[in-house]
């Protein structure tokens, strides 16, 4: 592609690509995400290729690997435009199939298609699953249409036009405002005003000056940065080129875990393109403004999203966090003014310009403004990412778009907001999504983390479990954090082990003070939130298991001893078998007994106990009934005409 | 390992020592590990010093220090993972493989590390084996899928 | 560069623009703990024993004083019964890791912190980074750095460094906070089992070959 000199290059590009393009033409979209990927997608994508190259529609019919489409339950997803039909689970298997019928033939193939498990009715088009019908992809929704690996594609959607509004229609100071008076707020996690950072580092002295896009997602089960730098790259680049712009910098730096190798190929095709057309480097589309970008992969570090952490790795340091003040706006990589932003935050600047401040801002909340991506997984039916605008309830994206709880279980907890964050509980799920009202509730928003639990879930042992991803991830420089984590650990691990003792919470609540007051960073800040919120709302979990040894959710496995119900077993001998220890006893119509010295407490007797017998119980906190006499454990003939 | 390829790597980076850790990377992607030898001679041409390179070798998880098995095993430990099992699931590999997470067994056949959070939260609880995920795992079928890696 | 007028403790202060908090305290006579502070070292911000509280928008919040810049017209204080919990907590959690360091346990009575409030789990370095510091920022030898981190993290002497430069330096080790029995051990285990090839006169295993031990 010849490298474009002016705004009106660009628009005569998008009109020629356009031109080229029949949007009555059949198209493939096949979600091309890692998430599909591992689902086994690309096998898809090949099995269309050769499908098509089999009946020489290569030319006739475009077949796209796209972005993340967000529904990662039901993936690999196929969707066949321009009817938008939507096909689920698709395997290899069915890809003749979609070819002659729905792609040739224009009719849908019923077993493909979502199944809504309350009425069993099907939807043909995929804006019309439930799961998407109550979301607003205004960010992501761009990702199901295009190959992020083929610019052309973000052109054809009206890519660079806010590039161009910016570079040729506004000062930098008018971007400035704009982005203020769309009142956004960072989607990283701090959710600090953009648009006066933006000003903060624009106004600060120094030269050069930097921007930086922070790609470091680390929360465990956060990964829609992931999905929006594998899938829509020139989104974020054409944000960070506007923000650059706006603020003064002519360098910018891509930071992004090699946790996602995925994204570090897409985005550096997404820049080599870029750079080709001329979108990227010196004077701009004629504008006389130069940029260039790099990209730097983390090395296994959650510390360094931490803005800081993050700079320092650039510089080729441990990411160590630094003390603020003075804050990256003012003197940030190298020392000079640097702005950071996350990568949904970028991705948001192309709409604001496009739409205008005012558009953006009649979405949402009186403080949070726009939409937010989530990534809603756990106990969940529709597990995925998912878009909405602030202000919606909780409980809508749990049961509306999440489709609630599988296996007929009951909520229990949302946990937002990653390690830094907190459990909201079934009381509190009318809260409308945004910065602080889930502040105020004892949590937080973080990156956009969403776990959903149920009445499974051990609430001390989540707890636990975030204190011990955050003893290992602490940079360890400061004493609250990395002693205090040190020692939240040790006690929450005895609890769980119904080592817990009297004290054990006012020593973990000071602690807790100690790092929340005094750390260095916002990880040591935050580490104490997890547990905080679980004391607030599940105080009673705590309790049962420091006085009673009692685990109520019968997860915590040193508190549960495993039991078969005499009165239900019915000595089909399923569990015998899979029993990894051999601590079963019993025979074909002999009523099974666990020998508990030698129960692991694994769980397996109790999955496979089939669900009409359900004859394997978790015990907490009570004895183990004692084994019935031998003469009652046989099982009388009668019984068993009730299998 | 040669000198020489390491060399290739820093000069690719124009040996500035900000590149450091990028530098790293490219050398651990190749031999799935860094010998001591390629740490003295980053050290020594791009003029850092050895406390720098060891204290980033070590912060940095991506890095190793010792060599790594034939397979790398990852199991996510990820929050959604976490609360669909995937305790249960390393208890399994841990078993059929002999070693605890961030240990390689003495035949050098499994490395096995414990992540958090591979993104493929749908499929959880997730293990990856040498870049191919499994899936909808439970602890026997974990067991299962590495009977078959040598 | 600018003269910056704050209050500390009720008292008025003036210093010149990027001076710090305790730097500020320190000019006034106002005596503020620390651990990892060093006056010829840059400013590090670990121990947190040094928080003090200054006010910002109406609510008084904590800061380390030995790096937190000085800002006009700030309100410090520098002794609260909230900041006086804090420093008991820190100094709780490292006498946990070191309850024999006299420093410790002087800081400690002074604040009523107590040596068995949590778990021993004695390992002697408190991570001031002291050591590190001094022999990067003072010494230029780099013979002491951390590996790892969290919970994970120690120092660690370069063995090939540590055994050229220390013998007749050892600077670091009236730094140490803790003792200098920290800094001793390593180093002395560094020499006694130094690379083949860097013996420098130290006594090692396989120098004497048909000795009994």
């Amino acid at each position: 592609m010849a490298r474009l000199h002016s705004r009106e290059e660009l628009e005569q590009l998008r009109r020629e690509i356009l031109a080229r393009r029949d949007p009555g033409q059949r198209c493939i979209a096949t979600c091309a995400g890692t998430g599909c990927l591992a689902g086994g997608a690309a096998d898809v994508v090949e099995a269309f290729r050769r499908e098509l190259a089999a009946r020489g529609l290569t030319d006739k019919i475009a077949l796209r690997g796209t972005g993340c489409h967000g529904f990662c339950e039901k993936g690999p997803i196929v969707v066949v435009d321009p009817e938008e039909i939507g096909y689920l689970q698709v395997t290899p298997a069915d890809v003749p199939e979609i070819v002659e019928r729905t792609v040739l033939g224009g009719e849908v193939i019923d077993r493909l298609l979502y199944v809504d498990p309350q009425t069993g009715g099907k939807t043909v088009r995929e804006p019309d699953i439930p799961f998407y019908k109550h979301q607003q992809r205004l960010v992501f929704g761009a990702n199901r249409k295009l190959d992020p690996r083929r610019i052309e594609d973000y052109l054809a959607l009206g890519g660079y036009r806010a590039l161009v509004t910016a570079l040729f229609e506004r000062t930098p100071e008018q971007v400035i405002d704009e982005v203020k008076a769309s009142k956004l707020r960072g989607r990283g996690g701090a959710g600090f005003p953009t648009g006066v950072k933006w000003e903060l580092t624009r106004r600060a002295a120094g030269e050069p000056k930097y921007v930086v896009v922070n790609c470091d997602e680390g929360d465990p089960g956060a990964y829609m940065d992931r999905s929006l730098m594998e899938g829509n790259p020139h989104a974020v680049l054409e944000g960070l080129l506007i923000g650059a712009y706006a603020i003064g910098a002519h360098e910018g730096y891509f930071y992004v875990r090699q946790e996602y190798p995925l994204a570090v190929e897409n985005l550096g095709i997404a820049l080599r393109q870029a750079e080709e057309l001329g979108l990227l480097g010196k004077n701009i589309l004629g504008s006389g403004f130069d940029f260039t970008a790099r990209v730097h992969r983390g090395a296994g570090a959650f510390v360094c999203g931490e803005e800081t952490a993050l700079l320092l790795s650039l510089e080729g340091r441990p990411g160590e966090p630094r003390p603020r003040p003075p804050y990256p706006a003012i003197q940030g990589l190298w020392g000079k003014p640097t702005n950071i932003n996350n990568v949904e935050t970028w991705a948001n600047i192309p709409r604001i310009l496009n739409d205008g401040a005012a558009k953006f801002a009649a979405i949402g909340t009186a403080e949070s403004k726009g939409t937010k991506i989530f990534s809603l997984v756990g106990k969940i039916c529709n597990t995925g990412l998912v878009e909405v605008p602030m202000g919606i309830p909780l409980r809508d994206v749990v049961y509306k778009i999440g489709g609630g709880i599988p296996g007929g279980k009951k909520f229990k907890a949302m946990q937002t907001g990653g390690p830094s964050g907190g459990c909201i509980p079934e009381a509190r799920l009318d809260l409308p999504v945004g910065f602080d009202e889930l502040t105020r509730a004892g949590s937080m928003m973080g990156s956009g983390g969403m776990i959903v639990m149920d009445e499974d879930t051990c609430m001390v042992d989540v707890a636990r479990y975030f204190v011990e991803f955050l003893t290992e991830e602490s940079c360890g420089k400061c004493v609250p954090c990395r002693e205090g984590l040190r020692q939240m650990h040790r006690i929450l691990t005895r609890i769980t082990r119904g080592e817990g003792r009297e004290g054990d919470l006012e020593a973990l609540e000071q602690i807790a003070e100690t790092a929340v007051e005094a750390s260095l960073c916002a990880l040591g800040k935050t580490a104490p939130n997890p547990f905080l919120s679980t004391l607030r709302y599940f105080r009673d979990e705590y309790e049962a298991h420091i006085r009673e040894k009692r685990c109520p959710a019968l997860s915590c496995k040193a508190l549960i001893r495993t039991w078969i119900d005499p009165e239900k077993c019915r000595a089909c001998m399923l569990c015998l078998k899979k029993c990894p220890t051999g601590a079963i006893d019993g025979g074909k119509q002999r009523i099974h007994v666990i020998d508990q010295a030698k129960c692991t407490n694994c769980g397996t007797c109790f999955e496979v106990c089939p669900t009409k017998f359900g004859a394997v119980r978790k015990l907490s906190g009570v004895p183990v009934p004692p084994p019935i006499p031998e003469e009652r454990r046989t099982v009388a003939r009668a019984r068993k005409q009730d299998e | 390992m040669e000198i020489a390829e390491v060399d290739r790597i820093i000069d690719q980076h124009g040996a500035d020592p900000s590149a450091l850790i990028q530098v790293l990377l490219e050398i651990q992607h190749r031999h799935h590990w860094l010998p001591r030898a390629a740490l003295d001679r980053v050290a020594e041409r791009l003029g850092v010093p050895m406390t720098r390179v060891r204290h980033i070798a070590t912060f940095y998880k991506a890095f190793s220090l010792v060599p790594k098995g034939r397979h790398e095993v990852r199991v996510c430990l990820g929050t959604a993972c976490h609360v669909r099992g995937a305790d249960r699931v390393l208890d399994a590999v841990r078993d059929a493989t002999g070693i605890r997470p961030g240990e390689t067994d003495p035949d050098l056949r499994f490395s096995l590390e414990t992540v958090n959070c591979l993104g493929c939260c749908a499929l959880g609880p997730v293990m990856v084996v040498d870049g191919k995920t499994h899936g909808k795992l439970s602890p026997a079928a974990a067991a299962d899928a590495l009977k078959s890696y040598e | 560069m600018s003269d910056v007028p704050l209050r500390i403790d009720g008292q008025d202060v003036t210093v010149p623009e990027g001076a710090t908090v305790l730097e500020a305290a320190r000019s006034a006579g106002v005596e503020i703990p620390t651990l990892c502070h060093h006056d010829r070292l840059a400013p590090y911000g670990g121990c947190r024993v040094c928080v003090v509280e200054t006010e910002f928008r109406g609510a008084w919040r904590l800061v380390a004083a030995c790096v937190h810049p000085v800002e006009p017209g700030m309100i410090v204080r520098t002794r609260s019964e909230k900041i006086d919990r804090i420093r008991r907590s820190v100094l709780e959690l490292l006498l946990a890791r070191a309850p024999e360091s006299a420093k410790l346990q002087d800081l400690a009575r002074r604040y009523g912190a107590r040596r068995d409030r949590f778990a021993p789990d004695a390992s002697f370095c408190i991570h001031c980074g002291l050591c590190v510091r001094y022999c990067a920022e003072i010494k230029g030898k780099f013979a002491v750095g951390f590996v790892d981190r969290g919970i994970h993290k120690e120092i660690a002497f370069v063995p090939e460094i540590a055994a050229r430069e220390c013998r007749d330096c050892k600077e670091c080790f009236e730094l140490c906070p803790t003792s200098y029995l920290q800094a001793a051990f390593v180093l002395a285990e560094s020499f006694a089992f130094p690379p083949p090839g860097e013996r420098s006169g130290a006594p090692g295993p396989a120098a004497s070959s048909g000795e009994t031990r």
